[in-house]
């Protein structure tokens, strides 16, 4: 394999080669793996210094302002002056605060999304580890960000902070639930839960074979990271900020980091699951390429993710409840099913894909009909202005 | 000593460690935290069995689901300033004698074990476990009785949840 073709795979060979004469082979694996593993953390969290820059450009486009412009061209050093701002500022610990929890909480909160980076195929063969249950993975550390919450909230002692930490909670577990049934859509096609095999089976992508369970999963994915229709855990006209009202400098720093990871994160997820992850023209032989296709697919999840941001206004509690529990939910349930019968009956068939494309269809126009029925079963009160009085000109 | 060894060592250390401050710590929410700790430490223990599946819903089920939901039960229903909780009742003297006897025990059921020094077998990396898992839960020669039972179990504690949730209707 020449160094053109691949160089990170020929770089880290070389590394090996040299790690392996030096020292014994254990621990020149545990080096090996330390390094990796700190090539995968750094990526992440270099690529959220570009991503604040590109969402308050792009954030700032849709809302008809120029965004940042005076540090470096296109305002590009921005982040890094916010970056020193927040390092140089005071750490504010309350003086009732849980300190231990306190303190671990935003780290928590990091860790939580660059775990996820340990099972992202950025191209073949570059993978964290490819573990078997890949997707369940995922699911499961997605659970130390909601411990991370919770414990920002408690431990602050603060009322909003505890508020928006027991919104976080009930939002962040609810819409749990769509999101993993959703999830086993792509594992059911795939015929496996390994992220790898996940996009070598995907020479259809999956958006096509289930474009409503990709929906589903962006919308709930938005919920998890609560971005706008569903900020209501840091609601700033109801609750201050939620759980990290008390969180000053760095702290909050890691917080606000985190978020911006998770949503990127939930980009690059989305690219894998349904987009094809880093399947493209060439991506076989450059690596390279692979990566370059996998960023630019989780990208357009990600824009998605800053479009809805920027246009939807802030749900209330019982609509984000009603949605999840009375519409993502058994939707999401009745795709699975359909999706295990239809993918069965045509298994090795020609209609595989128009019979799931179909499929789909019909259950976005009957679910289409049940809610249409619904919304005009409930009574609905308009909310109109009063009518007053005009004055007239005598 | 192998490096496997040494990451049992540490985290068999990280588990009783935390599992003895969640049992001796005054504070409720303290205590939830080191069991969400212990319970971490149990899925790394799977994971140097080779069981990556048993870990993953370790973590899931336990720390994703069951400790938050005792969290968020204890900060419901603690009042938050009163920190410092005593215990109800002090047993500790029933829970010391238990655990040297469940102790004891273990020592002379593991001592007996003919394979307790020996190695793990490594496994088999052509074989695909999650698929062995899988298709044992629906096989009729596997777990298939256990596993409806399970299902009709949480059905009912669903269908269970769903008729005390539910609104009462009023009187006309």
């Amino acid at each position: 394999m020449s160094f053109f073709q691949d160089p990170v795979s020929a770089i880290s060979a070389l590394i090996s080669n040299f790690l392996y004469t030096l020292l014994p082979q254990a621990w020149a694996h545990l080096i090996m793996t330390l390094l990796g593993v700190v090539v995968v953390a750094s990526f992440g969290l270099i690529i959220v210094i570009f991503l604040i820059w590109v969402e308050r450009k792009i954030a700032a486009r849709f809302q008809d302002r120029v965004g940042p412009n005076r540090a470096g061209p296109y305002g590009l050093l921005q982040t890094f002056a916010d970056m020193v701002k927040l390092l140089t500022k005071e750490d504010v610990i309350p003086e009732k605060a849980d300190r231990l929890a306190f303190n671990i909480a935003p780290i928590l909160s990091v860790v939580a999304v660059l775990l996820i980076w340990a099972v992202i195929p950025f191209a073949p063969g570059w993978i964290g580890t490819d573990l078997n249950v890949g997707v369940l993975y995922i699911a499961a550390v997605g659970s130390f960000g909601i411990l991370s919450i919770l414990m920002a909230g408690w431990s602050s002692n603060n009322k909003y902070a505890l508020l928006g930490a027991f919104r976080a909670v009930a939002q962040l577990i609810s819409y749990e639930v769509p999101m993993l049934i959703t999830l086993m859509v792509p594992v059911l096609l795939a015929r496996g839960m390994g992220m790898m095999d996940m996009v070598r089976d995907q020479a259809v992508w999956f958006i096509v074979l289930a474009p409503v369970s990709a929906i589903i999963f962006l919308v709930s994915s938005i919920a998890e990271i609560g971005r706008t229709p569903f900020d209501l855990l840091e609601a700033e006209s109801e609750i201050v900020a939620g759980y990290h009202t008390e969180y000053t400098g760095m702290k909050f720093g890691l917080f606000f980091a985190a978020e911006f990871l998770h949503a990127f994160t939930i980009g690059v997820l989305f690219a894998i699951l349904f987009l094809g992850g880093w399947r493209g023209p060439g991506a076989e032989e450059f690596p390279l390429l692979g990566v370059i296709y996998l960023m630019l697919k989780a990208s357009v999840g990600y824009f998605i993710v800053m479009w809805v941001r920027s246009t939807l206004p802030r749900i209330r509690i019982d609509q984000m409840l009603a949605l999840n529990w009375k519409f993502l939910t058994p939707l999401s349930l009745a795709l699975l099913i359909l999706t295990a019968i239809v993918e069965k009956t045509f298994e090795g068939n020609a209609w595989r894909v128009p019979a799931l494309l179909i499929g789909n269809v019909i259950v976005l126009i009957v679910s289409y009909y049940i809610m249409r029925a619904a919304s005009r079963r409930t009574s609905k009160e308009r909310v109109t202005f009063k009518k007053r009085p005009v004055a007239k000109p005598a | 000593m192998t490096a496997q060894q040494g990451v049992f060592l540490f985290i068999s250390f990280v588990i009783l460690f935390s599992a003895y401050t969640m049992v001796t710590r005054s504070n409720l929410v303290h205590a939830a935290l080191f069991l969400v700790v212990t319970l971490f430490g149990v899925a790394v223990i799977f994971v140097l069995l080779d069981a990556g599946f048993l870990a993953v819903v370790q973590v899931l089920v336990y720390i994703g689901a069951i400790a938050i939901l005792m969290i968020f039960a204890v900060m419901l229903t603690q009042d938050n300033a009163a920190k410092q909780q005593e215990s109800m009742n002090l047993n500790y003297g029933w829970a010391l004698l238990l655990s040297a006897l469940f102790a004891f025990a273990l020592i002379v059921m593991l001592g007996q074990w003919p394979d307790i020094g020996g190695l793990a077998p490594a496994l088999d990396p052509r074989r695909d476990t999650i698929a062995e898992l899988g298709s044992a839960l629906v096989s009729p020669d596997g777990y298939v009785i256990p596993f409806e039972v399970a299902s009709v179990l949480l059905l009912a504690a669903l269908i269970g949840a769903l008729v005390v949730a539910r609104p009462q209707k009023k009187d006309k």
